[in-house]
């Protein structure tokens, strides 16, 4: 919880009128005064950089989004006649790739939204069972959970395809919800008690009953309230991982009309001349969201997802 | 104690209200069915010797353990170097570079696949942009990326750490922000300033963040399937696979999961004590 704790100090001391000078030093162990004006040129000349690099890939998509079919596959900087046609032609669904968009696009959103809700009641009530009623058998649960979270998913995708098949649910949107939870919980799980620990004393529970609730009612009452905060960024961390798993989505649900986006998305490349115009228009509507959830929760997200890997 | 000790045993009500288990049996239902017994069951897939044999006389197989290394080896260092070094330029309080940062993180913001099918088709020799540039930059005879094995290669590199270096940044600048200020302040006043309060103040800080991070991004790294399948597609000619996207070739395009399984075993030695690392510096403290 270490972006927690520097977040209210920086802003102690931006008040303070000290912010400057201290988190220059900090930035770039050097002191405000001896930054000279080459110094100041090459941070701009760094910032030029970065955002070159940033933003190609990303000016790639929108500039091929905007390109008639006919200058689509011509080497260019800029379409000669920019034109929305292509997105007009995803959002009505005009053409044999798009002819499932929304539908697809549903599907992804559906199976992302129910992850989420179980990931959340799952990574909720596991760490508070095991980091707040401290079961004996709690630190196995923990580092199995642990182990899960490091297993890279594309080494256990083949049997785990094989097991949903005995299973008898592939092709079902619950495969890859079952899936996704599984893999997203551990993480929840984790930061879930790492917060507990931090923002929840053990003495409220204890004085809660004293005064004759029990597990279940702190749980509700005490233990899910004073989870908001992560609450968010784990939630947007499971909605995300969902709604971008290719590898799973190809493999459990195939690549018909009930694919998710990621893989709804390859099928345009599967001819000689793929229509990478209308590719990239549907690309933009499918980063929609992710890029909404960032930028909207950016905060509260590097605040949960980083509180993991920065405790040192 | 003797009397006390039937009492304790009872069942009640009120006693399974207040037990652990039924908080964490939701997890360990999906943890028994989608984590364990899939592992399992792949170990068991994978327990036929002669693929084992197979893939160590198989040039596709040991060209994708040089390029897992090589990926894994030169991407997650150079990755997180440039994470280290960017961490502090996105420290330093400015309006101007909060607004850089805010846009650095797109990257992280874009889905998978259509960030790297990006990179493919800038790529291209034909139509890419990237190409387009270097000859107006006055390079005569600009790679031909996707048909080289190495400058595909190297290309999946630049893709994988555009995608991800936002994301390390952001957890490396966490860190750096959360150093004591004071800490800065004791050294400068002790004459410590550039290189030095960085070799002996900042990166002492970090070291513990910056080594769990590395040994993460190793573990992920190695099962990286899309930035390879889809900026190169393990081309040309099966040149640039690695374990993840080999694997899955030959159990899912070629039909063999016996061979697809052995492949990802073969990551094992690798795996299992990086695993053990990470359960246990994650784990501390809790």
């Amino acid at each position: 919880m270490t972006i927690q704790q520097a977040g209210p100090g920086r802003s102690v001391a931006a008040t303070t009128g000290r912010a400057g000078a201290a988190v220059a030093t900090s930035g770039t162990q050097r002191g405000a005064g001896s930054r000279t004006w080459y110094q100041q040129g090459l941070m701009i000349l760094l910032a030029a950089v970065i955002l070159i690099w940033t933003l190609l890939p990303i000016y790639n998509m929108i500039m091929l989004a905007v390109s008639p079919p006919d200058e689509t596959l011509q080497q260019h900087f800029f379409p000669g006649h920019p034109t929305l046609i292509n997105f007009v032609t995803v959002v009505t669904q005009n053409g044999t790739y798009v002819a499932d968009f929304w539908h697809q696009m549903i599907n992804s959103a559906v199976i992302a939204v129910v992850t989420t809700v179980l990931v959340l009641l799952i990574g909720t009530m596991s760490s508070y069972g095991i980091s707040r009623l401290r079961p004996r058998w709690g630190g196995w649960v923990s580092n199995a959970a642990l182990a899960t979270y490091v297993i890279p998913l594309s080494f256990v995708s083949i049997p785990l395809y094989k097991v949903m098949a005995t299973y008898g649910l592939l092709n079902t949107q619950l495969s890859l919800i079952l899936a996704m939870t599984a893999f997203a919980s551990p993480y929840a799980m984790w930061v879930f008690s790492q917060h507990s620990q931090s923002a929840l004393s053990f003495e409220l529970d204890e004085s809660a009953r004293i005064d004759g609730a029990n597990a279940w009612q702190i749980y509700l009452r005490i233990f899910l309230p004073l989870m908001t905060p992560v609450l968010v960024a784990i939630g947007v961390y499971a909605f995300l991982l969902a709604w971008n798993e290719y590898l799973l989505a190809f493999l459990l649900l195939g690549s018909g009309p009930n694919s998710t986006m990621p893989v709804a998305l390859t099928n345009f490349l599967s001819t000689d001349s793929p229509p990478w115009n209308s590719f990239m228009a549907a690309s933009l509507f499918y980063a929609l969201p992710p890029a909404i959830l960032y930028y909207v929760f950016r905060n509260k997200i590097t605040g949960g997802l980083t509180a993991g890997s920065v405790k040192g | 104690m003797t009397i006390a000790t039937p009492d304790l045993r009872r069942w009640s009500w009120s006693r399974l209200a207040d037990a652990p288990f039924p908080f964490v049996v939701p997890y360990i239902v999906i943890f028994l069915a989608l984590v364990l017994y899939p592992v399992a069951y792949g170990i068991y897939l994978g327990h036929d010797p002669g693929n084992y044999v197979a893939l160590f006389g198989n040039p596709t197989y040991l060209r994708s353990v040089l390029n897992t290394v090589l990926f894994v080896g030169l991407g997650v260092n150079i990755k997180m170097i440039i994470a280290l070094l960017l961490s502090g330029f996105f420290a330093v309080s400015r309006w101007w570079i909060k607004v850089v940062l805010a846009i650095f993180l797109l990257p992280w913001a874009v889905p998978d696949v259509p960030g790297f099918l990006s990179f493919h088709f800038m790529l291209s020799s034909q139509w890419g942009v990237i190409n387009l540039i270097l000859s107006k930059l006055g390079v005569a005879h600009p790679p031909v990326w996707l048909v080289s094995p190495g400058w595909g290669f190297a290309a999946a590199v630049v893709a994988y750490i555009w995608k991800w270096l936002p994301f390390w940044t952001l957890i490396l600048l966490a860190a750096r922000t959360a150093i004591p200020r004071d800490v800065y302040e004791a050294s400068a006043t002790d004459g410590a300033t550039g290189v030095r309060q960085f070799l002996f103040i900042t990166f002492p800080m970090l070291r513990n963040v910056y080594l769990t991070s590395v040994l993460l991004s190793t573990i992920w790294t190695l099962g990286n399937y899309n930035t390879i399948f889809f900026v190169t597609g393990g081309g040309p000619i099966d040149s640039t696979q690695v374990f993840a996207t080999l694997g899955i070739k030959y159990a899912f395009e070629v039909g063999d999961v016996g061979l697809g399984v052995a492949v990802a075993l073969t990551a094992l030695p690798a795996l299992v004590p990086l695993i053990v690392i990470l359960v246990r510096r994650l784990g501390r403290g809790q």
